[in-house]
């Protein structure tokens, strides 16, 4: 390996401190009991209980997945704590009665809330480890009609429409992880933006898990009725131990007709050192119904940290007319493994997707992304345009892509191209006979790589991801 | 152009290099005035571009003796981005190709480097399109390429002109010209020389890689050296190129040997 391309370290990861607070933590282990143990804990009504039941049943059922191109010791599901939350879980009326200690987390961990939130214009909803501890901007939302805040809040304050659309986008039985999701989520967030409301502000959800070997299994419900748009965050972080945590996610979007979600995700969860030990387990779920016609469901996802990423935000375009986007850039450092992409599925007629993927890799990680573009023979007329590009930093990490595409309808249109580039030598050193130096030049060169994608986050978010990947890949080239 | 009592930029003395163990500098002896044109020629693989990329401070190579002093300091001692703001440049033989940065984008970013190395303004992009447009007039580039990735599809001829522009944008004390000539049309040569010409000055010193005579008929040069074998084994002025295009490199090679053997 050559001399400037040498020196792979990863820097320190900023946001690996534990929180020192008194959590209400159930002890390990996965049965029955746990689930209802869960579920009266938050005091939930019988068919959620039986949906989690359901669930339980058919994931006993279920083998892990193998065809992901990772590497990982069994997990075992019974080492793991199911329900951790901060002490004491009295209601919180406003921000001021959240723990002294948790909002200094999130100001360590820069989320905006209290007047940073305002400033921001941001509503932000906190989930520390697995319940929401915060919801901001709620009332100002619920003048427009705007429901947010947590789902298991939601389930009481809303039981029909949690009940309506839960589990409708991703099923029960849908894949192990989601599955297990099902069966044993504690938090999330709930959106609901009613018929014609373009929702006035960005809506932000700030994910945490903080206390070892516990799993983290949040569950995301967003719907938008007939017209009505939304553009959501979501953030993640996790302090560094040297366990794994599980983290299990479920993503759930609905957009009805002519109804737009955009959903960006900048995704940090602790990676593990140098040597691979310790760093999250990220297997996630994400799936949009664009459901109504001309609805239009975006992913834009930054994928920097976790040990391992099992990933792939999908979009069912099933209206007429509508509109599936999928931005993604991974980066993979150390002994980071990602395995990610999207998943396709046209419907409708005249339906259009878009795929732009960006794998960065460096260290001795391996990031491979996996497509699958799926035309139904219902779904005249439409186009899909997938361009997936690698970088490989070093010589040490690889690249995969594995696109699968189905086409059962004459009248597509499927373009795929793919591209792998290295950041050579050379270019570094062209760079520096003009005064540039390795660490200015990489992130140039990456930030070109990545524009097509940070175009599509919204402004403090595409800032944000800059400056992650920045220090992502300081020092992988000395 | 020779002045009287002008300063030496460049001193090189017994500078040897290798690359992956092999020995590729011998032993190289060369003194660069400011205001002076160098030229040094020699046939393919004699070591030219090892020379020029050991200057610029390339890691692939490894220098294993001798010294270079650049206006008074050890080079050597100059990380490769250091050397380039402190006025060494190279026009690359073979420019490479960076896709995805823009080249608009790479020209301000070198330029504002080297200008906040020398305690001068930098320009915001407005500005900066402003000054480069000029500089591209210059030599006749389209605009078109400030909005493209950095040297990405360019034709041979538009890389080479595009090391010029920087070289026009940077103004460095001492610049090595790879072989710019080569790949270049007759017109697009004409138009190249005539920049690197107005670029010249007393107080900067060029030295010219290249294996043909054609371009000192539009550079023209105040000393000539013969390259081989990772040595300058001859040294002259302007008419050695002209008897090197008449008599062919082993000429000098033949007469070199004789002198030796004599
Ligand atoms: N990176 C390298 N690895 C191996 N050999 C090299 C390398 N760079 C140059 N050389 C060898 O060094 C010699 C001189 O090359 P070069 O300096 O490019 O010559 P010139 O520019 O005079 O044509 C050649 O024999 C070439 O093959
Ligand atoms: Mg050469």
């Amino acid at each position: 390996m050559s001399a400037v391309l040498q020196n792979l370290v990863n820097q320190p990861y900023k946001h690996g401190f534990v929180t020192e607070i008194e959590s209400d933590v159930a002890p390990k282990g996965l049965n029955e009991d746990t689930i209802r143990m869960i579920s009266a804990k938050k005091n939930e009504p019988e068919w959620l209980l039986e949906f989690r039941l359901k669930a339980y049943q058919q994931w006993l059922t279920m083998e892990e997945p193998q065809w992901p191109n990772v590497k990982y010791p069994k997990i075992d599901f019974q080492a793991i704590s199911y329900y951790s939350a901060p002490k004491p879980r009295k209601k919180l009326g406003s921000m001021d009665e959240v723990d002294p200690e948790l909002l200094r987390t999130f100001e360590k961990l820069g989320v905006p809330m209290h007047e940073r939130a305002a400033l921001a214009g941001v509503a932000v909803d906190v989930i520390f480890d697995s319940v929401s501890v915060a919801t901001t901007y709620k009332q100002k939302l619920a003048e427009v009609g705007i429901i947010f805040g947590s789902i298991s809040e939601a389930v009481h304050t809303h039981p029909d429409l949690v009940k309506q659309y839960l589990g409708t986008v991703v099923p029960v039985g849908d894949n192990y992880y989601a599955t297990l999701n099902s069966a044993v989520f504690t938090d999330g967030s709930f959106c609901f933006i009613p018929k014609g409301v373009k929702c006035p502000m960005d809506l932000s959800t700030y994910f945490r898990i903080n206390t070892e070997a516990s799993g983290q299994f949040e569950r995301t419900l967003i719907i938008a009725e007939e017209g009505a748009s939304v553009s959501y965050l979501e953030g993640c972080t996790a302090p560094r131990f040297d366990t794994n945590q599980l983290h299990a996610a479920v993503v759930e979007l609905v957009a009805l007709d002519n109804a737009d979600i955009k959903y960006s995700t900048v995704q940090n969860w602790y990676a593990g050192d140098e040597n691979g030990i310790g760093g999250i387990f990220n297997f996630v779920t994400k799936r949009g119904l664009a459901k109504g016609i001309n609805s239009r469901i975006s992913w834009t996802q930054v994928e920097t940290g976790s040990a391992i990423t099992w990933k792939y935000p999908s979009c069912v375009l099933q209206g007429d007319n509508s509109v599936g986007e999928f931005y993604s850039v991974a980066v993979t450092n150390n002994h980071q493994q990602a395995d990610t992409g999207t998943k396709m599925i046209h419907i409708g007629k005249n339906t259009r997707s878009t795929i732009v993927s960006k794998g960065i890799s460096a260290g001795h990680s391996n990031n491979s992304y996996r497509g699958l573009v799926r035309i139904a023979p219902t779904a005249a007329g439409a186009r899909n345009y997938s361009q997936c590009d690698s970088m490989l930093i070093g010589d040490q990490c690889s690249a995969s892509t594995f696109p699968y595409i189905q086409v059962r309808n004459n009248s597509a249109i499927v373009e795929h191209e793919a591209s792998t580039s290295k950041i050579g030598e050379d270019q570094l050193f062209y760079f520096a006979q003009r005064g540039i130096g390795n660490e200015e030049a990489v992130s140039m060169i990456i930030n070109g790589f990545c524009k097509d994608v940070f175009q599509q986050l919204p402004m403090e978010f595409a800032v944000e991801a800059t400056k992650l990947l920045g220090f992502k890949l300081e020092g992988s080239v000395g | 152009m020779i002045y009287q009592n002008s300063k030496p930029l460049l001193e090189v003395r017994g500078l040897r290099a290798t690359v992956n163990g092999i020995e590729i500098l011998k032993g190289i002896d060369l003194t660069v005035r400011s205001g002076e044109v160098h030229a040094i020629m020699g046939t393919n693989g004699s070591g030219k571009s090892t020379f020029a990329k050991v200057l610029a401070g390339h890691s692939a190579y490894e220098v294993t003796g001798g010294t270079v002093m650049f206006e008074g300091k050890n080079l050597f001692e100059l990380a490769p981005e250091e050397r380039a703001r402190a006025g060494v440049f190279l026009a690359f033989q073979y420019p490479i190709e960076i896709p995805g940065v823009a080249n608009n984008q790479f020209l301000r970013l070198t330029y504002n480097t080297v200008q906040a190395q020398r305690g001068k303004d930098e320009l915001d992009p407005l500005e900066f399109d402003d000054f480069v447009r000029e500089k591209m007039k210059m030599l006749e580039m389209s605009p078109d390429f400030l909005d493209r990735s950095v040297n990405a599809g360019f034709s041979g001829g538009e890389k080479k002109r595009n090391e010029i522009l920087q070289m026009a944008l940077l103004e460095p004390r001492l610049a090595i010209l790879d072989e710019t000539d080569s790949g270049l049309d007759i017109d697009a040569l004409r138009i190249v020389a005539n920049g690197v010409n107005q670029l010249a000055t007393k107080d900067n010193a060029i030295i010219l890689v290249t294996h043909y005579q054609r371009l000192l008929n539009y550079i023209v040069p105040d000393y000539v050296h013969v390259m081989e074998s990772g040595r300058i084994i001859k040294t002259g002025g302007k008419q050695l190129a002209l008897d090197l295009e008449t008599h062919g490199y082993d000429w000098v090679s033949i007469e070199q040997r004789a002198a030796a053997g004599a």
